[in-house]
């Protein structure tokens, strides 16, 4: 209390610019004239009184300055002298400080951008209140080699009631609807939930209301939350919006609620795939399977808010003892062989998980930079340092203490960098939408990233840290000079402190060798990145164009006119014919969205029972099956290795058949020939309502392995099956030949819809598009650390110039001497040439050191080569050397052309 | 010569506050004297030092000043005791007067008492 009064006073004095200086020598003065009377009485004379009363007060200077010290703030007082100062002192020197400004702009800059990618991703990762406490419930079967299996109602009623969580709800893995009644039938993400959903996530709508929990039924209960997006954009933000009927998949829901602005569906990262509808479903009755504890649907995932205060691991440990007894309860459900589990993921986890790897390599790139960027501005202080020298040696002189000198310093280096933070700032914030641009679409929460107060808050830190570290240095070390030796010196041609020089080396060499591990990191990704790119994906993109269409899928399966694959037949058949006489189109298919190379996000996996091996559902592994046109291997460039192709004679009410890959045959039928071998693809999503009578679905072919679900990964088990033998709901129509893909969309829409009105047409790309997003994310993090690899050479480039232009500068007379005494131009070359290599070598043994650390621990994002692949490592060390090399080369140039003569005078 | 022994600041304070509570508002040559003249000239206080201190405790709120006339009718600045410099002031001396018996305590124990 005290003291904040004191303070409160003394910042109010200190604002107001308020004396009392003038009060205090009138009170001195009647001081000493109360002493002096007093040393008269007592027998002094007049003169003597005076002098004892004055020597009585003691020193008037040294009581005045206290007394100022204590009504005002000393050291705010002197940071203003200081900063005035180091305003004068960056306005005296326009060139270095803009450089160094610049440098520092440059670092933070890059740091501060990435920094706003990583605060909206990987900081922010979901928008709900409480975000820790949600997470993803998964089923795995690793007994079988199945994953995300799927949970039944039983398992989830087992969850609600184990104590473990709040609450949890079953979401479906979402999925397209048709919204027809409007201009166009529009194709949108919906997912089924159960009514706890809105619940769990911890978000109310803004109109209406979500799901009540009491209105829970065992299908769908025909209520259609819808977002916020969609309100605006389809029904112009209509404020009576509640209560009316939308058209989805031929069926009627009433709107109950609209989401508020923002709130995007767990881990939605684009607006492409974000969910636009939410319906209410119990996942237990019609178009449901019955709540067996057996029938597990793979699209189906669990989110649940754990109990506050329950760590994960807590969680996960109740829940592994929920398991092993369930296991006991019902042993016919869960065979042990299965060795069924339940793993807790964070959501945070499944939002960004696949991102993180990318940003933090990214951020450790960038903070490089910027660490290389403060050294080049402490390089630059320091060689500054040499022509203040003589400065700093008269304020010593004058009897100015070491704290004092080194704070004044400290505040010019911290000028500095605040100044290039600022500009940093300015500049990222006129500029985000640019730069907005080069970031991938697939970037989880793209939108959310922007400039904001605490992206702003994190530059200012880093520019003071920065300012202080790296300022602190340079200005200990100025302010160590050898007083004598600097003012005798000065004025002819210093030889510099060896503290100072070497403490440049040490930073240049420090410098070199962050660049190396730079070059390196992006020399490796470089060449994964080229790896990828050059890969045989095993199927041919060029100019294929794939366009979406959806098939509506009504509640009542007697009311889908493209029931059963017969009636859907006739569909594809003339939409297939038609599309192929349209103008360019050489070859047509169609596939549903799993068989979209690279392009799908669900692959649409289904446990594998093979004939005499596996007899239950949950027992089998799984594998990805999609399905597809006869004409689908062919257009894509998919040879066929053995058997044969489907043909136009498999149809619904002929033996099924499938087709698998190289992959699938040898890990599912290791040394034998799977020709005529029969499976069943039990639980399949597609046409459950129809009485699922055990049909055993025969091999019949064999297909070359192709990196249809992932680039990186070499190949994956796929089994395909004839879109003529089961009937799919999320088609994508395959054009091969001249296309104009500004054209063909309307054109094949056109088509389509002249069959089917209601059928909606969207999301046209071709093959190749698809194949360079599927990159995307790679080639980002690629392009930016080959970026920030380049700036930090440029910057070491500049520093080690600025090392051996310093070295040279200092060591001109006894290069002039050497000279004079007829030393050959050539040897002076060599001998500052020398002195670059060495400084390179240092930096070079240091960086390969450090990179071989750093390319470990990014071994995770590299594909096709080593973490020591020897070509890069040697490459980029031969070029660090030539940038080093070529740097040095000039100031050598200069030294060899000195004049002894006029050097020699002019000292 | 031995120097005279500094006074600590808080010391100091400590006499100025009980200073201006037993001879009520006084002028900073006065409290100087009265401090002088009590510690028996052994804490000769480098006089000045002492208006430093006035106006951080008068910025505390323990004092006030206003100025006012002397008894030789000369203009001179006039410090008090405000009601929180009287609570400060009691608080201190109680808090000193507890160091002091504690200080005394441990110098009368000799060795033949530790048990």
């Amino acid at each position: 209390m005290k003291f904040l009064r004191r303070f409160l006073i003394r910042l109010l004095n200190f604002a107001t610019r308020q004396s009392v200086d003038q009060r205090l020598q009138e009170e001195i003065a009647e001081h000493l004239a109360f002493q002096t009377e007093e040393n008269l009485r007592a027998g002094m004379s007049p003169a003597e009184a005076r002098r004892q009363a004055a020597l009585k007060l003691g020193a008037l200077q040294a009581i005045r300055e206290r007394h100022h010290d204590e009504q005002s703030l000393p050291f705010i007082e002197n940071l203003l002298f200081d900063l005035r100062y180091a305003v004068r002192m960056l306005l005296r020197s326009p060139g270095f400080s803009f450089i160094a400004i610049a440098t520092v702009a440059l670092g933070i800059g890059a740091t501060t951008a990435i920094y706003s990618v990583i605060d909206a991703t990987l900081l922010h990762p979901l928008p709900y209140p409480n975000p820790a406490e949600l997470v993803r419930v998964e089923d795995d079967l690793p007994g079988v080699g199945a994953e995300r299996v799927g949970i039944s109602v039983p398992e989830w009623r087992d969850l609600e009631s184990s104590g473990i969580f709040q609450s949890a709800s079953i979401t479906g893995t979402g999925a397209n609807v048709n919204l027809t009644g409007s201009a166009q039938p529009l194709r949108l993400s919906f997912k089924q939930v159960t009514p706890n959903y809105f619940a769990v996530l911890g978000v109310d709508a803004q109109l209406g209301r979500t799901f009540d929990a009491n209105d829970a039924t065992p299908g769908y209960n025909l209520e259609v939350v819808i977002s916020d997006g969609l309100w605006r954009r389809e029904f112009g933000a209509d404020p009576h919006i509640l209560g009316k009927t939308l058209r989805l998949d031929n069926d009627d829901y009433h709107v109950v609620g609209v989401m508020p602005r923002g709130f995007r569906d767990q881990g939605s990262t684009s607006d492409e795939q974000n969910v636009e509808l939410w319906l209410g479903a119990g996942f237990a009755g019609v178009p449901f399977p019955p709540p067996q504890r057996d029938s597990r649907l793979r699209s189906r995932a669990v989110l649940a808010r754990l109990k506050p205060g329950l760590s994960i691991t807590a969680a996960q440990g109740h829940l592994d003892a929920l398991v092993e007894s369930l296991k006991k309860q019902y042993p016919g459900d869960y065979p042990p062989q299965t060795k069924w589990t339940i793993r807790l993921v964070p959501l945070s986890e499944t939002v960004v998980g696949s991102v993180r790897q990318s940003l933090i390599l990214l951020f450790g790139a960038v903070g490089l930079v910027l660490l290389i960027s403060c050294v080049n501005v402490a390089n630059l202080l320091l060689a500054r340092a040499s022509v203040r020298g003589r400065e700093i040696a008269v304020r010593q002189a004058l009897g100015a203490q070491k704290t004092r000198i080194i704070r004044q310093l400290l505040t010019e280096s911290l000028l500095l960098f605040l100044l290039g933070g600022i500009a940093a700032s300015g500049l990222l914030f006129c500029t985000q939408h640019l730069l907005l641009r080069l970031v991938p679409e697939s970037l989880p929460h793209l939108n959310d990233i922007s400039i904001n107060w605490g992206v702003l808050a994190f530059a200012l830190a880093v520019s003071v840290a920065a300012g202080t570290i790296f300022g602190l240095a340079p200005a200990w070390l100025m302010s160590r000079f050898d007083l004598i030796g600097t003012l005798r010196q000065e004025g002819r041609g210093s030889s510099g402190s060896v503290g100072r020089s070497r403490a440049r080396q040490i930073l240049v060499i420090g410098e070199l060798a962050l660049s190396l591990v730079l070059m390196v990191a992006a020399g490796l990704l470089l060449h994964s990145f080229w790896d990828l790119f050059a890969v045989q994906p095993g199927f041919n993109p060029d100019r294929v164009m794939a366009i979406q269409t959806w098939l509506p899928g009504p509640n009542d399966p007697t009311t889908d006119p493209y029931q059963t694959a017969t009636q859907e037949s006739v569909l594809l058949r003339e939409i297939l014919r038609r599309s192929r006489t349209l103008p360019g189109v050489e070859e047509a298919a169609i596939g549903d969205e799993a068989s979209l190379p690279l392009g799908h996000t669900d692959p649409g996996r289904l446990p594998l029972i093979r004939e005499g091996i596996e007899t239950m559902d949950n027992q089998a592994p799984v594998i990805d099956s999609p399905i597809v046109s006869p004409e689908y291997f062919h257009l894509l460039g998919m040879p066929l290795e053995r058997g044969r192709l489907f043909s136009d004679q498999d149809l619904e009410d002929k033996p099924q058949v499938a087709i698998i890959n190289q992959a699938a045959a040898r890990t599912y039928w290791p040394n034998q020939d799977p020709l005529g071998k029969r499976v069943r693809l039990h639980l399949d999503t597609r046409g459950l309502v129809s009485p699922a009578k055990p049909v055993w679905t025969t091999i019949i072919g064999v297909i070359a392995d192709a990196r249809t679900e992932s680039l990186a990964d070499v190949a994956i088990p796929l089994i395909y099956r004839s879109v003529y033998q089961r009937p799919a709901k999320d088609l994508a129509i395959f054009l091969r030949g001249q296309l104009d893909p500004g054209v063909i969309p309307a054109q094949v829409r056109q088509q389509v819809q002249s069959i089917d009105a209601t059928l909606p047409v969207f999301h046209a790309e071709t093959l190749d598009d698809v194949l360079s997003t599927s990159l995307s994310v790679r080639r980002f993090s690629m392009e930016m650390v080959a970026l920030f690899a380049a700036t930090a050479l440029l910057l070491a480039g500049l520093g080690i110039y600025g090392t051996i232009s310093y070295v040279v500068n200092e060591q001109r007379r006894e290069i002039a001497i050497r000279l004079a005494l007829g030393a050959q131009r050539g040897t002076i070359l060599k001998m500052v040439l020398r002195r670059g290599l060495g400084l390179a070598a240092a930096g070079a043994g240091l960086g390969v050191a450090s990179a071989l650390i750093v390319a470990h621990l990014m071994a995770g994002l590299l594909y096709g080569v080593s973490p020591t692949d020897l070509p890069t490592f040697a490459g980029v060390t031969l070029v660090l050397t030539t940038v080093a090399l070529a740097a040095s080369y000039i100031p050598a140039l200069r030294a060899m052309r000195l004049d002894p003569i006029t050097t020699l005078h002019s000292e | 010569m031995k120097e005279k022994p500094d006074v600590l600041q808080g010391t100091l304070a400590l006499m100025v506050l009980k200073t201006l509570d037993v001879l009520g508002p006084q002028h900073g040559y006065g409290i100087a004297r009265r401090i002088e003249q009590i510690s028996g000239d052994l804490l000769a206080v480098n006089q000045g030092t002492l208006y430093p201190l006035l106006l951080k405790l008068e910025h505390e709120g323990a004092i006030a000043s206003e100025w006012g006339a002397s008894e030789n009718n000369r203009r001179a600045r006039f410090y008090r005791l405000t009601a929180a410099g009287r609570k400060q002031l009691q608080a201190e001396t109680r808090e000193w007067e507890q160091t002091a018996a504690i200080i005394a305590r441990f110098f009368k124990v000799k060795a033949e008492d530790l048990p």
